[in-house]
């Protein structure tokens, strides 16, 4: 009996390697090079980033961005799957048609109505990206938290855990802080991840709604400056992967890394 | 009991269905704000009408290579004889990759490929310059090329639970009543994953047809593609009638609605043999 690898298989993992591989290799050797001869080899690109005070505007804009699109994606929507798979269950067909609507309304469709939905609201809302954007990213990230949540949920005996925990007299509180929250963590976990990687690579709305997020500031970069950008691209994907890597690891297996929105 | 989803039903109507409505309604707008089909009509004509086909081509291409080389790729990593380690290296790398898309993603293929890109210079010192023989990365052919870098992961991680569903079994019941691997694949493996690999190439087709900041990237609205043509309205470089920018929108809604009234029933069929 062989046991060796047949030779069809290994042709195609190394075409997918190699298409996969060769424009980060690239970039790297891109970001080694100097800005001004173009010849190797300089850390002057990585110099240039980081004494850049908008570089450190933008990612922070971007990091705080996601950070509150998570905590708001997971208020309103953990309580909600909770209730519906516990008293609403013919609900569920229901929100998960809705998160499919994102796929069909996506984001260069999505921003088209929200600019004109919006455009007349107070400033402290239209004007800040921790308004507006907050407010569309809630619903870019709504599918990728909801399908985790769901995963999680039905992973669980919703109803034997809540009645046992209510006839030993819990609360409603006691019973969704103390017992429900912590058996859907990985979900929740998962869900976030996958936002954190979906905003910090957003560039549709933030772009065409004009604000600086980090994703805005490497096409800046790109097209005023060049070279330095491809420091930038190895950090993106760094963000990426470091997320994705993260999911695996926090779901062992369990959850399947799904895929986003930056396109 | 419904008080509970309230919350999430109210944020629903606020921040997504009054924006798409609001798409909806302003298509059918003329500009003092009556009712007109002008808008819609307007997408059949020029340039309109060859950014819808550009798009629905590039798509199209780009579902198709990619659907066919993720199947192949992740087909390979999964086979009995190929270490485990690799199988999840490429699930991971996958992920990865599928989400490592937009500006970042423009800029290493203008690396690789770009007019003095890595790739582009390694070939030029071999006497091979693709520029020299009419290949452009800031074309119609270089946004399939950047695409296909999120394709072809995409349908790895899509197709990959369909493969495993081909239990061993069956192909070693093929084997056994003398079946060839040809006659294994022609009668029994293609015929079952069929609505799988339908329904991942339709999701492939939505996913490159959504896309707006890898081609932006790539040619600054250098290639005429509907996604461009909707952000060159909303950045006001295009001025006379904002209601055209909503058709579009419209246009492209209806392309992935019908994709997505494909692709469900599709789903559910081949969810049948998933384990």
């Amino acid at each position: 009996m062989r046991r060796r690898i047949a030779p069809g298989a290994v042709l195609w993992l190394l075409v997918g390697a190699a298409y996969l591989l060769l424009p980060l290799v690239a970039t790297a050797i891109y970001s080694f090079k100097s800005n001004q001869t173009g010849t190797c080899c300089t850390l002057a690109n990585y110099g240039e980033i980081i004494h850049d005070p908008a570089f450190w505007k933008s990612i922070r804009i971007s990091f705080v961005l996601a950070l509150e699109t998570i905590v708001i994606a997971l208020v309103l929507l953990v309580p909600t799957v909770y209730w519906v798979n516990l008293k609403l269950p013919r609900l569920r067909p229901v929100i998960g048609f809705l998160a499919l609507i994102p796929f069909v309304v996506p984001p260069i469709v999505y921003v088209v109505g929200l600019l004109d939905v919006f455009r007349d609201t107070p400033d402290w809302f239209y004007a800040k990206p921790y308004g507006f954007l907050v407010a569309a990213y809630v619903i870019l990230a709504f599918p990728y938290i909801y399908f985790a949540l769901d995963a999680g949920f039905r992973a669980i005996d919703v109803h034997t855990l809540t009645e046992a925990s209510q006839s030993l007299g819990a609360s409603w509180r006691t019973t969704f802080g103390r017992v429900i929250l912590p058996n859907i963590r990985g979900a929740a976990l998962a869900g976030a991840l996958l936002t954190l990687a979906i905003v910090m690579g957003e560039y549709t709305i933030a772009a065409l709604a004009t604000f600086d997020t980090f994703p805005v500031y490497i096409q800046y970069v790109n097209q005023n400056k060049g070279f330095p950008a491809s420091a930038l691209v190895l950090l993106s994907f760094g963000i990426t992967w470091a997320a994705m890597v993260a999911i695996v690891l926090a779901g062992r297996g369990r959850t399947q890394a799904q895929v986003g929105g930056a396109r | 009991m419904w008080l509970g989803t309230l919350p999430f039903f109210g944020y629903a109507l606020l921040f997504l269905f009054l924006p798409a409505g609001q798409v909806m309604v302003g298509a059918f707008r003329d500009v003092e704000g009556g009712f007109t089909l002008d808008n819609l009509r307007t997408l059949f004509d020029e340039p309109y009408r060859t950014g819808f086909r550009n798009s629905i081509e590039v798509s199209l291409v780009t579902a198709l290579v990619g659907g066919l080389l993720g199947f192949l790729i992740a087909y390979s990593a999964i086979r009995d004889r190929t270490p485990r380690f690799i199988r999840s290296a490429l699930t991971t790398f996958s992920a990865v990759a599928a989400n490592f898309a937009g500006i970042p993603l423009a800029f290493a293929f203008i690396a690789t490929l770009g007019t003095i890109g890595v790739l582009t210079q390694f070939m030029a010192d071999l006497g091979l310059n693709p520029y020299d023989h009419g290949f452009s990365l800031f074309s119609k052919t270089g946004v399939e090329l950047a695409y296909l870098y999120f394709q072809i992961p995409l349908m790895v991680i899509v197709i990959s639970p369909a493969i495993d569903g081909l239990r061993r079994e069956w192909r070693e019941a093929a084997a056994s009543l003398g079946a060839s691997s040809y006659q294994f694949w022609r009668h029994v493996g293609v015929p079952i994953l069929m609505p799988s690999l339908l329904s991942a190439v339709i999701l492939l087709f939505g996913n490159s047809f959504a896309a707006y900041a890898t081609a932006y990237g790539l040619t600054a609205g250098g290639v005429n593609l509907v996604p461009i043509q909707i952000g060159f309205f909303l950045s006001g470089d295009v001025l006379d009638n904002p209601h055209l920018g909503q058709a579009l929108a419209v246009g492209m809604f209806v392309v992935l609605a019908v994709m997505m009234l494909i692709y469900l029933p599709l789903q559910r069929r081949a969810s049948r043999w998933a384990r």
